[in-house]
């Protein structure tokens, strides 16, 4: 069975070719996973990340078809003849959505199940279960239904499945893309503690590499070529193009080794620290777009929005306003009633009280769900969550002109947009086989054609890379130098820094912070960007703004 | 019988609750007595409201009754529009329409209309049986009790089912999104637009979902020779043929001297081997199985009893237990009847309460 000289992981030369794909997805990779290694994949969207895991166990090709030359090895087992179901025990795969892959009821019987698949006396899958709801402090949900769990704790659950059955191997694609920035906390806790504790090898994707680059040991880069490059953390981090902020400003002062946690910023900035001293001795100067709002023309206001659904209350009592000009980035953890918010505002969702009132465009100040949604749209704009649902055309030209029509805009203003956003999409491409952020660019050239003067997105950045979040980020300005208006619900406290002027928090359907970017996330330990953790007691959030204050020295004392 | 234990909180058998509910549909299906018919639903409304757990599908349960009230209304309006109207206290003498075979509407008789509803509120008792069994025995857990070769069959069957409410959010969500492009109302070309993106999203998580399970072991089986798998096969197709045979023999009553019964059974045991034999291949074990100890047989047997013993009411004292309506009278309340009832409510004292949920309290 499985020799101990056998490396965890192999793959010698892998290629994946799906049918009816000119270019194939993983292109010869070979990479050796030692036992005990944490490994993050990284990469752009659409590069073979999910392609590379999925080869892990066998899913690839065995259920997703397509063609794979080389050979894959898991503890000495090849994939070639051991399907999914026959590695069950050795390799454990957790997938992006966890509530997709739940096949019962309640906690404790998803926990069981891969042990029940592999026929294991009663009493050992007790001792098991047990053993690992302690292990991620899950014990008392134990009867808990799966829906009833919040996103973190549902992750939690979906990797407590797969560590029962005992695997030498855990490979998680993503694992925190849809999660705040507490959930995900939690989530690689636990990540951190099976690697540290149990010696589990992981294999981990994730786009926000400043989450987990700290805990890795080996970083495997996945190209748009489909070509996979891996080495320590540090040399593979040099040489990509688009690196987390951390890793930026490292890679501008000069620091080498680069610094990859909190800790290694502090300590290398010593002397960034004790130069900004010099340049602002009064500590906290707030560099950056930060208009006040008093000045500009209130596009939107809403007062005391309420949003209930059922016994729930979602909103209670919200007093927004959203001025020409300005972005502002809308934070709290999953729940805290900011989609349902958004939806109000917008007036095609439920508000049960207040008064939302636009004056953008039109003659007088207008409640935009008393609009017909024809016209409504062409005031307050939004992209949903799940951008996809508003798409239903073959193509991605069927789709523009048809925004162009239901607009009345001159034709090929959708596709204007969207070849801003992402220049070059055929536009005989479905919908479906866009990667995320170009199915994004163009939802947004959708619902940006009609020229809404306020524009709300939901979470745009879930599964965005480096590239698509700085397209979003440019787009962004854009509208707001246009002065018009942009609320973005995130999770994402990186793209919040760099892209928002003003930020607001919500809490339980309340407002619990609302001010400038820098005074809003500076404050807060869990949403501070990683800049503004490394320069702190500084209130500097991005590279950009840290040059900008240095350069701004050099001016002065030559 | 050791009911000592029974007083822990935990989920009765499945298969108890449903021999319960048979039962007690059986003995409401002998009576058209309101005032027994009424008692019954009185009796599982308690038996329910004192043993369900807190899945959701416990809380249907109040469907169900809903469900049952409009039986009995469905049934006496089809009775005024097309029954037949017969008795002697007229109550309104509505104009009929004699058309070839059948009458529309006609004078109205307070007998037809009380036998109507009787008849209505029979099947409505019926289908709170059903109900009951549906709200005090979790659907999925039944179907944990299949013989392990259906076992992939039964978890494809749970997971159509869950599938359903996952649509109806689907419609909801893209509906919704339809209204962010400016669409409003429904019509025929909109039922396209939100059925492409729902069927999509349905196909794109039932994909992830099977894919899942496949990495967590779904449908692991040990290698079998093909004469085993031949013999499987022969087992089952001959004793499905016994069995269907044996039962028409059994329920047609022209047919005279075939032996039904003896076909019929050992059709069933024909079926039985080759589950078995086709149960090797499948290794699984299952987490926390119910048990049947006191409890599950006190339960299933105050159903039998309920329903035996109005069985045996019925045929020795048929008038006893239906309405009577030529002439029409208060209908009676037979002590065995009422006894079989009191019988049918002993699970509400017998079971074990269920478990209780504790939903996710920590953060």
């Amino acid at each position: 069975m499985t020799s101990p000289h056998e490396p965890c992981l192999a793959l010698e030369n892998v290629t994946v070719r799906y049918a009816g794909q000119s270019r194939p997805a993983l292109r010869a990779a070979s990479l050796v996973v030692e036992e005990g290694e944490l490994v993050l994949v990284a990469g752009p969207t659409g590069a073979g990340k999910s392609t590379l895991l999925g080869t892990v166990n066998g899913t690839v090709p065995h259920f997703t078809g397509g063609h794979l030359s080389g050979r894959v090895t898991v503890c000495g087992l090849d994939t070639r003849t051991h399907k999914p179901r026959d590695l069950a025990a050795l390799v454990g795969v957790v997938g992006q959505d966890p509530a997709a892959g739940f096949v019962t009821d309640t906690v404790e019987e998803e926990l069981a199940y891969t042990l029940e698949q592999l026929a294991l006396p009663a009493p050992v899958m007790r001792r098991r279960v047990e053993e690992v709801l302690d292990l991620l402090g899950i014990a008392d949900l134990r009867r808990a239904p799966l829906a009833d769990l919040s996103g973190g704790q549902q992750q939690r659950v979906a990797i407590g499945s797969v560590l029962t059955a005992g695997p030498r191997l855990v490979v998680l694609d993503e694992p925190t893309s849809a999660l705040d920035p507490v959930g995900a906390e939690e989530v690689l806790a636990t990540v951190s503690r099976l690697v540290h504790d149990l010696g589990l090898t992981v294999v981990l994707s994730e786009h926000r590499l400043e989450r987990v680059i700290g805990m890795a040991d080996r970083l495997v880069s996945v190209d748009g070529e489909g070509t996979v490059s891996w080495g320590r953390p540090g040399d593979v981090l040099a040489t990509l193009p688009l690196a987390p902020p951390l890793v930026e400003l490292g890679r501008w002062a000069g620091w080498s080794p680069l610094p990859l946690t909190i800790r290694d910023g502090r300590r290398a900035g010593v002397t960034l620290r004790e130069a900004l001293d010099d340049v602002a001795p009064g500590r906290n100067p707030v560099v950056g777009p930060t208009g006040s709002a008093t000045t500009r023309s209130i596009l939107l206001r809403g007062t005391g929005v309420q949003v209930r659904h059922g016994a729930l209350t979602a909103v209670a009592g919200v007093d927004l306003a959203l001025a020409s000009g300005e972005v502002v980035a809308l934070m709290g953890r999953n729940g805290s009633g900011k989609s349902s918010l958004l939806w109000a505002l917008q007036g095609s969702g439920p508000r049960s009280g207040g008064a939302v009132e636009v004056t953008a465009g039109l003659t007088r100040a207008t409640d935009p769900a008393t609009l017909p949604p024809s016209s409504r749209r062409g005031v307050v704009g939004l992209v949903p969550q799940s951008a996809a649902d508003l798409l239903y055309r073959e193509s991605v030209g069927a789709e523009c002109r048809q925004a162009d029509r239901e607009s009345g805009a001159p034709d090929g203003t959708c596709r204007g947009y969207l070849d801003r956003l992402a220049p070059g999409l055929p536009d005989d491409r479905h919908p479906r086989d866009l990667s995320e952020g170009q199915r994004l660019a163009l939802v947004l050239s959708v619902q940006l054609t009609p020229a809404p003067a306020v524009l709300l997105l939901d979470e745009p950045t879930r599964g965005l890379d480096y590239a698509a979040k700085r397209a979003l980020r440019v787009l962004l300005a854009a509208l707001a130098d246009d002065r018009r208006t942009v609320l973005v619900a995130t999770h994402d406290v990186e793209f919040a820094a760099v892209a928002a002027d003003r930020v607001v928090v919500l809490a339980e359907g309340r407002v619990v912070a609302d001010g400038a970017t820098a005074e809003v996330l500076c404050d807060s330990p869990a949403f501070a960007p990683q800049v503004a953790k490394v320069v702190a007691p500084h209130r500097l959030l991005t590279v950009e703004q840290v040059r900008r204050a240095m350069q701004a020295a050099v001016g002065r004392r030559p | 019988m050791r009911l000592a234990g029974s007083v822990l909180p935990r989920d009765l058998h499945p298969v108890g609750w449903w021999a319960w509910a048979i039962g007690m549909a059986v003995a409401a299906s002998r009576t058209t007595n309101p005032l027994l018919l009424l008692l019954t639903v009185s009796v599982t409304g308690m038996v329910v409201v004192a043993k369900r757990g807190s899945s959701p599908w416990a809380r249907a349960f109040r469907l169900y009754l809903a469900l049952g009230s409009a039986v009995v209304l469905m049934r006496v309006v089809l009775h005024v529009l097309v029954g037949q109207k017969a008795g002697t206290i007229r109550l309104l003498a509505l104009p009929g329409v004699h058309l070839p075979g059948i009458t529309l509407l006609g004078p109205l008789y307070l007998e037809g209309l009380l036998a109507a509803a009787a008849e209505g509120l029979r099947l409505a008792t019926l289908i709170v049986c059903i109900g009951a069994a549906n709200a005090l025995a979790n659907p999925k857990r039944l179907l944990r009790t299949l013989p392990s070769a259906l076992h992939e069959i039964g978890t494809a069957v749970v997971i159509s089912v869950s599938v359903a409410p996952q649509l109806a959010e689907s419609v909801l969500r893209v509906r919704r999104a339809r209204a962010l492009r400016g669409e409003q109302g429904g019509g025929l070309r909109t039922v396209g637009r939100i059925a492409l993106p729902v069927l999509q999203d349905t196909l794109d998580r039932s994909l992830l979902l099977a894919s899942a399970m496949d990495s967590r072991g779904y449908g692991r089986r040990a290698a079998q020779r093909p004469a085993t798998r031949r013999l499987t096969a022969f087992l089952t197709l001959t004793g499905l043929l016994g069995a269907a045979l044996g039962l028409y023999a059994v329920l047609d009553q022209t047919s005279t001297g075939i032996a039904g019964w003896p076909l019929l059974a050992a059709g069933l045991v024909l079926c039985a081997l080759g589950l078995h034999v086709g149960g090797r291949g499948v290794h699984r074990t299952v987490y926390r199985p119910d048990a049947w100890a006191g409890p599950e047989w006190a339960v299933a047997g105050s159903g039998v009893a309920a329903g035996t013993l109005m069985v045996v009411l019925a045929a020795h004292q048929p008038t006893s237990i239906s309405l009577p309506l030529e002439p029409l009278g208060w209908p009676a309340l037979p002590w065995p009847g009422v006894l079989a009832l009191a019988v049918g409510a002993a699970p509400a004292l017998l079971a074990p309460p269920p478990p209780v949920a504790r939903r996710g309290a920590a953060a």
